[in-house]
């Protein structure tokens, strides 16, 4: 992969799918960083090791699978305790809007 | 009927993706009870609320459940099945991700066959284990409308709760192929116990993508997905619906643009909710908190054997015994039908006189109460009271249906004291029934002198008087036995 | 009694408690007073409750526990404390309140630990220098101008300063060893899988682990002894092997250890490699063989890590979106809710990392950076497992550099990974490591890292226990020595 060069769309784009609203300022300055640190990444997209297969997990001997027994969950007061708009019975969004 | 739908030169390509809630204990990946209808907020937990630190560990039953799906829908399991995440923002998704599986589901490739009249197969793409999402409760604006809310309550009780995602190839050619395919399916995950599939609470949700194409071409014109249908029915009118909407589009020179749409059954209307323009960009990866889950090929053959019946073998098994194979299909795919024709057959013990009360009797009163056969008043058990009664010679057919009435009516009455407390046993006993006899002849002599000169079609005529004369409670055969002997004395 | 606590170990404030020398209430005071002369100068704390402290120390002191009951303890603010506010360093959990503890901490409670308070750290444990704490820095105790390292920096000032006598860190690239080295500490990152993870406000899944940092190696093995347990809440953990052993110090015959000289050769600072070649003097002096190793890809490993890290952060940081919990900046409709909340929620290194995982896991780009950094994972891996047939440990600084000064590379973000090129391949193999103090370069700690085998800690305790007698190293910084 050659070397890329964020262009501030490309900064915003990946942006708006993280959900960071970002000022000008930091577009511009994280398009910088981004192209420096992907520029340094990009040192291992040219390995020839297409047929190595990749590492997924560090542990292969875990637990996959929990027995189905149900437990009580959480008071709903202690649920919501920490929630920012909380109503006596859930957790208030603003409208999803258009 | 099961032909294709097609006009204008046009066919239907119609797939279905199907989302099945798993009856299981606890939720997909944590304790938190899975149960529906709990006040909102009280089965969450650190996991299912997301809180950082939160791990997932996958439900084993969960799983098994899939697995045995998977295997009646013919799908190969294979050996090694792996959870991702698939990322998007939305309040009813905790994590902002959902864990589900990408491209190693847990059952891949089957395929299905509906039988019956047009008997037709469908491809089936995948199953796949996931998490439900959170319910919004929304607040304000026009009820049930997302946009131009005034702000939504967001319930986690659902949240993570497991589900088995099916997703068919595009093989169904009319709005009825999918909703016998849908029909046949749902009572194959009921037979396995693996969900109630209330398509009313949502424990069964089915999604169609639907396009045409002209007819004889190979490949697929622009689709459009309708979400969420609640019933089998809305089904099939959404997708007529979509289809004729499309077909108008073409027919118009118009294109059709690929989009998100809401079938209202009230209104017949097609609304869109999202366009698909802005495509999302799930950035799936493999989920590094779950290990694969792993299937041992002795495990599956010892699932697949202690599988249930499955409806397409019932369809076999009533055909077999003689049931013709519409009322066959009906009775192995209608869930609730089904059970209650299994319960009845179980009780009468002739699977035959059990399926004639249940297209007979038991049908037409569902269908003018409105009700499903797990709602009739008229139980199993109490209807098996009822056909015993006419099985013994106890009861005629006519009073037979006054009883089934006053069963309908009175929730409390049995069939025995029905017949007694109207006095309906039939009226078998010779003398009695002489009686009644001597004097309808003595009464006709006209159509006596009739028969006897060789016109035998009189003798219907007589048997109907001889039955009103009894007040209906006659036995028809001991009856017609009776004025033949009498007649040709 | 007025109890000293500074350089007091672990063990030695057990042995105290079990002589009835002191109680726990009185411990935890003389730490507390500690805390209260000398942290407002570090700010290696982020929430200390000496009512809740004292409390539980008084619970220990009546119910006369054995073993490590009473002895107090640290925990790093990315660890779960049910009913104690746990913020990972970062704004947007300000005031969050954990319905549950970690795992670890749960198993600390029951052993009877008493919690001194939540240590500072980089944001999300996203840093090398605790400098990108939204609370502000942590001042290393050598040094106050200098960092203490990162990112659990908090925790290894709190027991180089005496504020407490050990304390639990996490390391997901080196961020237990790399502070313990800068603070000269012992720091052990266990092998993945042997510690659970539930309850760590989670980075980078595949990599991190929880692990103790201490003034001693007994410490280590004794703190390793009360976390490292199977979990049923976390399906990749399956607990330690063999049960954790005690180490002695002693002779290293029959021992041989790897050397990757291509890799020393990537600028290590002058002093650092100087009392690295001491070290491989004493292990030849008690005994050890020192063999060249190879391990061709782990200088690919800082790439790697920076695919790999940022992409599974990316989506562990997406929670945070203002309706459960935290942070929530108000905006007339949900989107613009999470991109305010998210805007003023995260620092900059934390967003620059979201960032880069955003990215590398778009559409087009997953193969090429994620898929692709996931086979160099593969590929460091058999790099330690083909020297691990060869040898029984492997030896490196813990850190190029001693502890740098504050600021020094807050602009340069590439220059601050590079500060853990010699720790992460351990986390993309999944291996343990223990760093343990390799003397002072111009008067700042260095560390020796000793890299064993997937659940080799007990050798990699024993021979950091050997080169810690050899070095006979006080782990009081000078300043830190008169008592407050
Ligand atoms: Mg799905
Ligand atoms: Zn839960």
């Amino acid at each position: 992969m050659a070397d890329v060069e964020l262009t501030p769309d490309e900064v915003r784009h990946v942006a708006a799918l993280a959900r960071l609203g970002l000022a000008d300022e930091e577009v511009e300055r994280l398009g910088r960083e981004l192209t420096s640190i992907l520029g340094h990444v990009n040192t291992i997209a040219q390995l020839p090791i297409a047929d190595v297969p990749p590492t997924k997990h560090a542990n292969p001997h875990g637990d996959a699978l929990r027995p189905d027994a149900a437990r009580p969950g959480a008071p709903r007061e202690e649920a919501l305790a920490n929630a920012p708009d909380p109503t006596p019975e859930g957790f208030r969004v603003p409208p999803i809007g258009a | 009927m099961s032909g294709g739908w097609q006009r204008d030169g046009y066919e239907a390509v119609i797939g279905l993706e199907i989302h099945v809630q798993l009856d299981t204990a606890s939720k997909m990946f944590c304790a938190c009870p899975n149960r529906f209808g709990d006040e909102p907020n009280t089965n969450v937990c650190m996991v299912c609320l997301a809180h950082p630190g939160a791990l997932p560990v996958a439900n084993a039953e969960a799983v098994r459940q899939s697995a045995r799906v998977g295997l009646a829908l013919g799908c190969r399991i294979p050996a090694a099945s792996e959870f991702s995440r698939k990322q998007y923002f939305y309040p009813d998704s905790p994590k902002a991700y959902q864990i589900s599986q990408y491209d190693q589901p847990l059952c891949a490739e089957g395929s299905f066959h509906v039988p019956g009249e047009g008997a037709f197969t469908v491809r089936i793409t995948r199953a796949h284990l996931e998490e439900d999402a959170a319910k919004m409760i929304h607040a304000g604006g026009d009820a049930g409308r997302i946009q131009g809310s005034a702000g939504s309550v967001v319930d986690f009780n659902r949240a993570g709760t497991p589900l088995l995602e099916i997703v068919t190839e595009p093989d169904l050619r009319s709005p009825e192929q999918a909703r016998r395919f849908l029909t046949l399916l749902r009572a194959t995950v009921v037979a396995i116990g693996a969900s109630d599939c209330d398509m009313e609470k949502g424990s069964l949700r089915a999604d169609a993508n639907v396009s045409i194409r002209p007819i004889g071409s190979a490949g697929y014109g622009t689709k459009t997905e309708l979400k969420n249908m609640n019933s089998v029915r809305f089904l099939a009118r959404g997708i007529e619906a979509e289809l004729e909407r499309q077909l108008g589009l073409v027919l118009a020179g118009e294109e059709v643009r690929q989009e998100t749409l809401h079938f209202d059954p009230a209104t017949g209307g097609l609304t869109s909710l999202r366009s698909k323009e802005e495509a999302h960009d799930y950035r799936y990866f493999p989920e590094p908190d779950l290990l694969p889950v792993t299937q041992d090929p002795d495990d599956l053959a010892a699932l697949a054997g202690q599988l249930p019946e499955l409806p397409v073998a019932r369809f076999a098994r009533l055909t077999g015994a003689g049931l013709p194979e519409a009322t066959a299909l009906l009775l192995a795919t209608e869930v609730e039908l089904a059970a209650y024709y299994d319960e009845l057959a179980g009780r009468v013990g002739d699977a035959k006189v059990a399926a004639n009360w249940v297209m007979g009797e038991l049908q037409a009163h569902l269908n003018a109460a409105g009700i499903a056969a797990d709602a009739s008043p008229v139980t199993p058990a109490r209807l098996a009271g009822l056909v015993g009664l006419v099985v013994d010679g106890t009861i005629n057919q006519t009073s037979a249906k006054e009883v089934f009435q006053a069963l309908v009516e009175d929730p409390a009455a049995d069939a025995a004291g029905v017949v007694e407390a109207r006095g309906l046993a039939q009226v078998g006993d010779a003398d009695e029934l002489g009686a009644i006899v001597d004097g309808v002849l003595a009464d006709h002599p006209e159509e006596v002198a009739a028969f006897k000169g060789g016109r035998e079609q009189v003798i219907g005529f007589l048997v109907g008087q001889c039955m009103k004369a009894s007040g209906g409670r006659a036995d028809a055969k001991a009856l017609q036995a009776l004025l033949r002997e009498r007649l040709s004395a | 009694m007025a109890i000293d606590v500074i350089g007091l170990t672990a063990e030695r404030a057990a042995a105290l408690l079990r002589g009835r020398e002191c109680t726990s209430e009185e411990l935890a005071q003389a730490y507390l007073d500690r805390i209260a002369a000398v942290d407002g100068e570090l700010h290696s704390y982020l929430h200390v409750d000496p009512e809740r402290t004292l409390a539980a120390a008084r619970e220990q002191d009546a119910s006369g526990g054995d073993g490590l009951a009473g002895v107090p303890i640290a925990y790093k603010d990315l660890l779960s404390t049910r009913g104690v506010p746990t913020t990972a360093g970062s704004r947007i959990l300000e005031g969050f309140v954990p319905i549950e503890s970690a795992d670890v901490v749960r198993w600390g409670d029951e052993a009877g630990l008493v919690s001194l308070g939540k240590t500072n750290l980089d944001e999300f444990a996203m840093g090398s220098s605790t400098e990108h704490s939204a609370y502000g820095p942590t001042r290393n105790p050598w040094d106050v101008a200098r960092v203490p390292g990162g990112s659990s920096g908090g925790s290894a000032a709190v027991v180089a300063s005496g504020c407490a006598p050990w304390a639990l860190g996490t390391d997901t690239g080196g961020s237990i060893r790399q502070p313990a080295a800068f603070c000269g500490l012992v720091g052990l990152m266990p092998t993945y899988g042997s510690v659970s993870r539930f309850g760590v406000v989670a980075f980078a899944c595949s990599l991190e682990q929880v692990g103790p940092m201490t003034l001693t190696v007994r410490d280590a093995a004794l703190l390793q002894q009360v976390i490292a347990r199977d979990s049923d809440r976390d399906a990749t953990c399956t607990g330690p092997r063999e049960p954790i052993a005690l180490p002695e110090a002693g002779r290293l015959d029959g021992i041989t250890f790897g050397v990757p000289r291509a890799e020393l050769e990537a600028g290590v600072e002058e002093g650092v490699r100087a009392r690295f070649d001491e070290s491989l003097a004493i292990a030849e002096s008690l005994g050890a063989r020192l063999v060249d190793v190879e391990l061709p890809y782990a200088r690919h490993g800082l790439a790697a890590y920076y695919v790999i890290a940022p992409a599974e952060a990316s989506a562990n940081l997406s929670r945070f979106d203002g309706v459960r919990y935290g942070l929530r900046v108000d905006a007339p409709d949900v989107r613009a809710m999470y991109e305010a909340t998210r805007d003023a929620g995260f620092g900059a290194e934390v967003k620059r990392r979201i960032m880069i995982g955003t990215y590398a896991l778009s559409a087009g780009y997953h193969d090429a950076y994620y898929v692709q950094a996931q086979r160099v994972r593969t590929l460091i891996r058999r790099d330690f497992d083909a020297a691990f047939g060869q040898v029984d440990a492997i030896l490196l600084p813990t850190a190029p550099t001693t502890a740098f000064p504050i600021g020094a590379r807050l602009d340069d973000p590439l220059a601050m990974y590079a500060n853990d090129i010699f720790t992460l391949p351990v986390n993309l193999a999944g291996i343990p490591a223990l760093s343990v103090p390799n003397g002072l370069s111009e008067g700042l700690p260095t560390g020796l890292q000793i890299i064993g085998p997937a659940h080799s800690e007990n050798l990699l305790l024993r021979l950091g226990a050997a080169f810690e007698a050899e070095h006979a190293f006080d782990p009081v910084p000078p300043a830190m020595r008169s008592a407050s």
